[in-house]
């Protein structure tokens, strides 16, 4: 599991590959909270595209990210998602929380 | 039920072995000749049910999680999670969507994705005892081109 940053005109976007599940959810999300409060970006995009495998953990790391980017006045939402990612995300309606975009 | 084929595998709840159980699940479910999509729907399922041994049965020591797989007629696959933990006390309250004792680092939707991806799904608990989850997926027949 890797997680990767892009910044731009305050525009923050998060690159995750690899398998996200429960193992590796803890440190996703430690190092998605650190890099919204050292860069506070006004969006804050979560790139799915290199996700091999998610599970309900992924959409732990949605809300979570959310509600910080909620918390320092920012918007948050998901790109790139499909596939399996997409049908776990799909399963939770997480649509009516924070927008998915897929590929 | 007569099943054709079945595997039994056991070991300790340490979130390390959430990859490992679904890819057993999912390298056990290919003689069925699953598409991507149900051998992903499948691998999911498997990810949720452990991670629910591994959080919720053993929340503060390493338990014993057995999973038993098996292949029944009609190109069907049950999947069974078995732990002997602290089980749940309101299994109907467990299975909302949304609804988690595991604060915000769970999302609460582990069951909604079992039974979402899964045809069925059983929940056995008694408290203090331990939890059995029974999950099962019929993987539909393709023809072959010729």
């Amino acid at each position: 599991m890797k997680v990767f940053c892009e910044k731009k005109n305050g525009r923050m976007r998060i690159l995750l590959s690899g398998e996200l599940d429960h193992n590796v959810a803890r440190g996703v999300m430690s190092s998605i909270d650190a890099l919204i409060d050292e860069n506070l970006p006004r969006e804050c995009i979560l790139d799915m595209g290199g996700l091999s495998f998610m599970d309900s953990s992924g959409i732990a790391v949605i809300l979570r990210t959310n509600k910080h980017m909620t918390d320092v006045g920012g918007r948050t939402w998901v790109e790139n998602c499909e596939g399996q990612a997409l049908r776990v995300l799909d399963a939770a309606g997480i649509d009516r929380v924070v927008k998915v975009y897929s590929k | 039920m007569k099943s054709m084929n079945y595997i039994k595998v056991e070991f300790p709840s340490s979130s390390v072995n959430e990859s490992f159980a679904r890819n057993v699940a999912g390298c056990f479910a290919a003689q069925l000749d699953p598409t991507l999509e149900e051998l992903g729907d499948i691998k999911t399922a498997v990810s949720e049910a452990v991670t629910n041994c591994i959080v919720h049965a053993y929340p503060d020591k390493l338990g014993v999680v057995l999973m038993k797989a098996r292949i029944l007629p009609e190109n069907t696959l049950e999947i069974v999670v078995k732990d002997k933990g602290v089980g749940i006390a309101d299994i109907n309250k467990a299975r909302e969507p949304m609804f988690t004792t595991g604060g915000d680092e769970r999302s609460g939707m582990g069951f909604t994705i079992m039974e979402s991806f899964m045809d069925k799904v059983k929940v056995r608990s008694t408290a203090g005892k331990g939890t059995t989850v029974t999950m099962r997926r019929r993987i539909i027949c393709r023809k072959q081109v010729k």
